[in-house]
């Protein structure tokens, strides 16, 4: 709270205190209204899901709703850490979350780089307007104009490299799991690379031209302003950054998955959001789901949390 | 927008010395930027000219970057069949009412948020932005939205997302870094109102930050699909992200997602390069318009002052 004043120096204060807040409340009323229409929005739409968390200690049937499914501590827990897919689909993401960060993270610092050192000032407003693009499109989008691109015999790409000669047969870029696993990963790299580079050109606006002014009178040439000069200037962008991608590892989007999901590469494509809606929605065990879905979220909060910690920590100014 | 450009004269007087090799490296990363600006707009071109390309070309697989005895056979078929206009028409309503709600209720936020006079704003801050660390999860959402009724309607896809934490705080840190509290200062003298200085004060101050999460809002809206998987049934409440998205599963099989009985007479590679092209239209329509602006609304919004 904003109120500074002592609490503990006996009532009088206190009386003070409430009589302050008062104050505000009676001059800032309008504020207070303001306010009610998003607090209300949280709480009819997210706070109220909570309860629904309890079905993850329940042996929940939706036909006998709430009162009449029996509780059963944590033993869906115990179960779901039995289930081998889930074992299966935890492992996926974990080991697909981390490859998008392996790859996802550096590229768009090496474009800003990139971006930073163009000259022509008219190429790169348009350069970027393109390589902006990508981020506004749908996954199921993207995952046409892989479709569209990667297919093995109809394939932009095949057709092309199969005319020069390049290849006898098509690749199967989408269709064997490693040449998947590839595509996938490299078409989020390739949506978020232009968007991602914003953040990191911001930060190169603040670095001050003095700096390459003097580098530049000590000798120093593009590759070593660069590294003495940008990197440095980007370094706080950049450990915030990684440390706030750190916490995104058990995430999982049920759009990108299905919509580049196929029968031939379910070994790699089975991962958390496809459980959860294989097994709840679909499948309609509830209490799996969910309990699935609250170690999902619950690790998560943690890890944003240790992040946030460990940023400050570090003299980062930290992200909640 | 560009940036850095402070220093650039600067950059343009290479040392006498080392004038070849600069100007290679200028070639060098050029020739990189090109390439990568190609893959983010080749694709497109390629599908918009199998989408206006005759089945044979197609099947012939002759169709490059230009298309092959034009035709619109394919966006005729689209238009016959009622349910990809249909959906295209709804998907517009529910992204209109959902950018409206959206951006009224984070201006509700993000405007008492950024007033460093309010007292508690770390509580209703904290309030609001633990929804977006912590979910609960898919299904004790949906049993929430079969008691709040909205499952099978409209409203699922307009209402729960309608209010993005993300945003509010991008409109926050704005409102916090661009708008002096003497402005408001002043205008608490004049005697004006917390609704006034909004009105009068904060919003006509804050356009570009407003056309961004604008845009932000619709897309999300637009692109998104997933929650019409879990919670819609009734295929006339679909958006069309949705049947595209079915129509992408389905591609393997060779099923079209158009209703039987339109007469289709485009091969399904055709006809989905057609519904690829008519999907994305909307968003490549206003793009030009609004990305001057959020390019400025992102940094600002972005790096924490």
């Amino acid at each position: 709270m904003s109120n500074r004043i002592k609490p503990s120096s006996g009532v009088s204060v206190s009386g003070t205190r409430w009589t302050r807040l008062g104050n505000k409340l009676r001059r800032d009323w309008q504020l207070y209204l303001l306010l009610l229409l998003p607090i209300a929005f949280v709480f009819i739409f997210k706070y109220a899901a909570y309860p629904g968390l309890r079905i993850a200690f329940m042996n929940y049937r939706p036909a006998r709703g709430f009162a009449g499914s029996e509780w059963v501590g944590l033993g869906i827990f115990e179960k779901i850490f039995r289930d081998a897919d889930f074992l299966r689909a935890l492992k996926n993401s974990l080991m697909f979350n981390f490859l998008d960060l392996l790859i996802g993270f550096p590229v768009p610092i090496l474009l800003a780089l990139l971006l930073n050192e163009l000259r022509f000032r008219r190429f790169k407003r348009l350069s970027q307007t393109i390589l902006y693009l990508p981020h506004f499109l749908s996954w199921v989008i993207i995952a046409s104009v892989s479709y569209q691109v990667f297919k093995p015999d109809t394939g932009l790409l095949n057709v092309v490299m199969k005319n020069a000669g390049m290849i006898d047969k098509g690749i199967p870029f989408l269709t064997e799991k490693n040449h998947w696993a590839a595509t996938y990963l490299l078409m989020a790299v390739w949506q978020n690379m232009g968007w991602g580079s914003i953040i990191y050109l911001a930060a190169m606006t603040g670095i001050s031209p003095e700096l390459y002014e003097a580098a530049t009178v000590d000798g120093a040439g593009r590759m070593r302003r660069i590294w003495h000069v940008t990197l440095p200037g980007i370094r706080a962008t950049m450990v915030t950054l990684l440390i706030l991608n750190l916490g995104r590892v058990m995430g999982s989007n049920f759009e990108r998955l299905s919509a580049f999901g196929n029968v031939n590469v379910r070994e790699y494509q089975y991962q958390l959001a496809i459980y959860i809606y294989e097994k709840g929605l679909a499948g309609g065990n509830f209490s799996n789901a969910t309990a699935v879905g609250l170690f999902q979220s619950l690790v998560g909060f943690l890890l944003v949390l240790s992040a946030d910690r460990f940023a400050k920590s570090m003299g980062e100014s930290g992200l909640i | 927008m560009s940036v850095n450009d402070a220093r650039e004269p600067m950059l343009r007087q290479p040392r006498p010395g080392s004038l070849n090799r600069a100007r290679l490296s200028d070639f060098v990363i050029s020739a990189v930027i090109l390439i990568l600006c190609a893959t983010c707009i080749l694709p497109f071109f390629h599908i918009a000219s199998k989408s206006v390309s005759s089945n044979t070309a197609v099947l012939a697989k002759s169709v490059y970057l230009l298309p092959k005895q034009i035709n619109f056979d394919a966006y005729a078929s689209i238009f016959r069949d009622g349910q990809l206009t249909h959906s295209m028409l709804y998907s517009i309503l529910v992204t209109f009412l959902f950018t409206v709600i959206g951006m009224t209720v984070t201006i509700c936020a993000a405007y008492p948020l950024s007033r460093s006079v309010l007292a508690g704003r770390r509580v209703f801050t904290t309030i609001i932005l633990f929804t977006l660390y912590f979910s609960a999860g898919l299904i004790p959402e949906y049993l929430l939205y079969s008691r709040l009724g909205i499952i099978n309607s409209m409203w699922v896809l307009v209402l729960p997302l309608a209010f993005s934490p993300y945003n509010m705080l991008i409109m926050r840190t704005y409102l916090e870094t661009t708008i002096p509290e003497s402005l408001y200062e002043a205008a608490y003298l004049d005697g004006a109102s917390h609704y006034q200085m909004l009105a009068r004060v904060t919003l006509p101050l804050s356009k570009p930050i407003m056309a961004t999460l604008s845009l932000f809002y619709a897309v999300g809206r637009w692109n998104a699909y997933a929650d019409a998987r879990y919670f819609i049934t009734r295929k006339a409440l679909q958006p069309i992200q949705y049947l595209l998205s079915n129509m992408v599963l389905n591609s393997g099989s060779d099923a079209i997602s158009l209703s039987e009985g339109a007469a289709v007479t485009s091969t399904p590679e055709v006809l989905q390069a057609a519904t690829v092209m008519f999907a994305t239209l909307p968003i490549l329509l206003i793009y030009p318009f609004i990305q001057k602006h959020f390019v400025k609304g992102v940094m600002v919004g972005a790096v924490k002052g």
